[in-house]
C-alpha cells in the first residue's frame, strides 16, 4: 500500500539517504576530541602564565573558546567546520558561541536593535532556560534534602 | 596524560550527542538542552566533579558543563543563605561564560557580513 498515509514513514524508509553512523560519530569523536584538547592547551596556559587555580582556569579557556568561535563563525569558517564533524562541533561550548553569533548575523538587516540584539538568543535561549529550570529545581531538592536530614 | 582524557572524554560526550541525532532523530538544539539537564543531573550525585577531575578541559568544555556550573553556584549560595541563595548564586560560575558570548556574539555581528 504505498499511497496509505498510515503507513507514511514506513513507505519512504527505502528512500531516505542512509545515514553513515559509524563515519558521523568518528567524525564527532575526532573533532569534539580536538576541541577539548585546545581548551586543555589554554587552560594550562593560563594557569602557568595567569597564575589561575585549578578550578578557576575554566572561565578564561571558555571565554577564549567563545571569541575564537564567534569570530569564525563571522568568517564563516565554522559552518565549514560544522559540516564536517556534526555534534563534534555542536556540544563544545564553542557551538553554543556559534548559535548566538549565527542567529545574530542572520538576522542582521531587520537592524542592531531589532535583528541583532533581539534574536542574539534565539537559539541559544533553550540552553540557558532548562539549565536555570533544572538547577532551580535540583538546587531546592537537594537544600530540602540537606535541612531535612 | 590529562590531554589524552580530555580527547578521549570530550570526544566521548560528542559521539553521544552524534548518536542522539542520528540514531534518535533529535535535533541539535534538543541535543544540546538535554545536554544542559544531563550536567545538573550529574552534578547532582557528584559524578561530574569525578570526571573534571579525570578529563580537565574534557569535561568542562563540552555544553553539559553548563548544567553542572549552573547548579554547583546554586548550591554554594544556597548553603550559606537557604533558598534564596540559589537565585542568588546561580550564574556564579558561568557569568563569565554567559557574558563573553553576548559581548563577543554582538560585536562579531556587528562588524562581520552575514554570508550565504
Amino acid at each position: 500500500m504505498l499511497n496509505d498515509p498510515k503507513n507514511y514513514s514506513d513507505n519512504i524508509k527505502p528512500y531516505l539517504p542512509k545515514v553513515p553512523y559509524v563515519r558521523n560519530c568518528l567524525k564527532a569523536f575526532v573533532s569534539g576530541g580536538l576541541i577539548c584538547v585546545i581548551g586543555q592547551f589554554l587552560q594550562v596556559f593560563y594557569i602557568h602564565f595567569f597564575h589561575f587555580t585549578k578550578a578557576s582556569a575554566g572561565n578564561p579557556t571558555s571565554a577564549t573558546l567563545i571569541l575564537i568561535a564567534s569570530l569564525m563563525t563571522g568568517c564563516g569558517l565554522y559552518d565549514k567546520i560544522a559540516r564536517f564533524s556534526g555534534a563534534g562541533s555542536i556540544v563544545p561550548v564553542t557551538g553554543f558561541a556559534n548559535s548566538i553569533t549565527s542567529a545574530a548575523l542572520e538576522h542582521k538587516s531587520e537592524g542592531i536593535v531589532l535583528g541583532v540584539a533581539t534574536n542574539l538568543f534565539s537559539l541559544a535561549g533553550s540552553v540557558i532556560v532548562f539549565g536555570v529550570v533544572s538547577a532551580a529545581v535540583l538546587g531546592i531538592i537537594r537544600l530540602f534534602l540537606a535541612q531535612a536530614f | 596524560m590529562i590531554f589524552v582524557n580530555a580527547f578521549l572524554v570530550g570526544g566521548a560526550i560528542c559521539v553521544l550527542g552524534q548518536i542522539l541525532i542520528d540514531v534518535f532523530k533529535l535535533t541539535p538544539a534538543h541535543v544540546v538542552a538535554s545536554f544542559v539537564v544531563l550536567g545538573a543531573v550529574l552534578d547532582s550525585f557528584g559524578i561530574y566533579d569525578q570526571l573534571i577531575q579525570l578529563a580537565g578541559a574534557g569535561a568542562t568544555i563540552p555544553i553539559t558543563s553548563f548544567g553542572h556550573a549552573l547548579l554547583h553556584g546554586a548550591m554554594s549560595e544556597g548553603h550559606e543563605h537557604g533558598y534564596l541563595g540559589i537565585a542568588i548564586g546561580i550564574f556564579k560560575l558561568t557569568s563569565a561564560g554567559i557574558t563573553s558570548a553576548i559581548l563577543f556574539g554582538f560585536l562579531t555581528a556587528l562588524i562581520f557580513k552575514p554570508k550565504g
